[in-house]
């Protein structure tokens, strides 16, 4: 079988890895360079903790499991340092609330994740505070999630797509689709302008761009960007150990409001700055960054953790994420369109969710058993058949 | 990266040098008036003042303000910009290493 996977982010490079190393023939594209776009901009999460009961958290338990045995592999095919390389840190993640509502609705939303599988308990303030020595006083609830996790994601990609060459893939960056190559109502291959290439199926892994490329080929689906800004502080001494953030963030991931939210998610990086997140807002693809966005990030993030308001603040970067109407993936074939596959919409979780997203596919793909339930994210819902999506 | 300072006397500007102290962890530095503090650093023979999470030595970089790796502790002001600052006598530069807390 030959497959094309359009996209080289996190999402493409884990399912160009994943059929490559079941035998199948991979040519993956990209208009630019791997990992530039998304995965470039973002933050790295491999979260549980701010997903609630659903099929997203079934698919997220999936991924946590396997992204320690594909780093596993990857360390066995490619060498142990391109396994090293992706900065893999199971540091775990504290979630905290600051007002009793916030308390209230926390402790409920763990209460509803325990009983689906997720490891997750109260800290009282002592063991709040040996754990993150340096995070507030004044704080009504904290839950631990042990199995939150990090990655530096331009270099998992880069992994990711390691292990795809070293089991036969191949990769064009630089090339965009341009139309489908179509045979008696079947997807062949696409146009690009690097020329035709042919394939038994083409993978749209080209999330927030996913509704333009699936447009091209005459099946759009309504993937729309949410844009996403990140403040970064200069290199600091170790002061934040876990994943820490305000119980707002659960909210703000699963709002649909288009109007700008922030909510704080403090992290430290293996090179020494800090990561402050995150804002959510669902614009065209402008890249100005809003300073109203930065500076609600930065006042929030020296509510969590006031020895902050002394530190310096580096660069600002964001980003795009791939949003759904109903905040789920696209995973699996688009019954419009024989040939056609997709892996996207994964909003701000497609690092995390990247590996669980491949082993799914691939086992629509080559007619396996499934590790999971695959329904929730067929292509012909109502939140991705209405409206183009293409974005501006 | 090393040190190279045209002496005043062969420096096409007319310069006059007027000579400055500073001190890294204690250690006293002499330096001319106008120099940054990074440049004083540098025209000892010091070219790190900093150890990143790893322990690896870092100090100066790109050398215009972009990179933030040569940053050190000012007269009790965390994250200076040694490239950007320019040397006061007396100056107390204090190195940061990023597994101190």
């Amino acid at each position: 079988m030959r497959v094309l996977i359009v996209g080289a982010g996190i999402v493409g490079c884990a399912v160009a890895r994943e059929l490559s190393a079941h035998g199948v023939t991979v040519e993956v594209l990209d208009r630019s360079a791997p990992g530039s776009a998304t995965t470039a901009h973002c933050e790295g999460n491999i979260l549980v903790s701010d997903k609630g009961p659903g099929p997203e958290l079934v698919l997220q338990q999936l991924s946590r499991r396997l992204w320690p045995d594909v780093l596993d592999a990857i360390g066995d095919d490619c060498g142990r340092e391109v396994a090293d390389s992706v900065e893999w840190e199971p540091k775990g993640g504290i979630v905290v609330a600051t007002t009793a509502d916030g308390a209230e609705g926390l402790t409920k939303f763990a209460a509803a994740q325990a009983e689906a599988g997720v490891t997750t308990h109260a800290l009282s303030a002592d063991e709040a505070h040996a754990a993150e020595p340096f995070l507030t006083r004044d704080f009504t609830a904290a839950y631990h999630y042990p199995d939150d996790a990090q990655v530096q994601p331009v270099a998992a990609t880069f992994a990711l797509l390691r292990g795809a060459l070293h089991h036969g893939a191949r990769i064009h960056p630089g090339v965009t689709v341009t139309g489908p190559v179509m045979e008696s109502g079947v997807l062949r291959g696409v146009m690009t302008t690097a020329g035709a290439f042919a394939a038994d199926a083409v993978i749209n892994c080209a999330g927030p761009w996913a509704a333009t490329v699936s447009a091209s080929l005459g099946a759009p689906v309504n993937v729309k960007p949410r844009r996403g800004n990140l403040l970064v502080t200069t290199p600091q001494p170790a002061t934040v150990f876990h994943k820490v953030y305000d119980a707002d963030y659960v909210g703000a991931v699963g709002s649909g409001d288009a109007d700008l939210q922030t909510s704080t998610v403090v992290e430290s990086t293996r090179g020494g700055p800090l990561l402050i997140g995150s804002s959510r807002e669902r614009t065209s693809m402008s890249v100005g960054i809003s300073m109203i966005s930065l500076e609600q990030m930065a006042r929030k993030a020296i509510r969590l953790f006031p020895h902050l308001a002394g530190v310096q603040v580096m660069r600002a970067y964001g980003g795009f994420r791939p949003y759904v109407d109903d905040h789920l993936p696209v995973i699996g074939a688009d019954p419009r369109l024989p040939g056609l596959w997709h892996a996207t919409g994964h909003e701000g979780g497609g690092i995390g969710l990247a590996v669980g997203t491949a082993a799914l596919l691939r086992a629509q793909l080559l007619g396996q058993p499934t590790p999971m339930g695959a329904d929730d994210f067929r292509v012909d819902r109502p939140a991705l058949l209405n409206g183009s999506g293409v974005a501006s | 990266m090393s040190g190279w300072l045209v002496p005043a006397a062969d420096d096409p500007v007319g310069r006059s040098d007027t000579p400055i102290e500073i001190s890294l962890d204690g250690e006293v530095l002499r330096g001319i008036a106008g120099q940054t503090l990074a440049g004083i650093l540098i025209s000892n023979g010091v070219s790190a003042w900093r150890t990143d999470s790893a322990g690896q030595p870092r100090g100066l970089f790109c050398a215009i303000g972009s990179c933030f790796e040569c940053l050190a502790t000012v007269n009790g002001e965390t994250d200076v910009r040694l490239c950007r600052r320019r040397a006061q006598s007396g100056d107390a530069v204090t190195s940061q290493a990023r597994s101190s807390s």
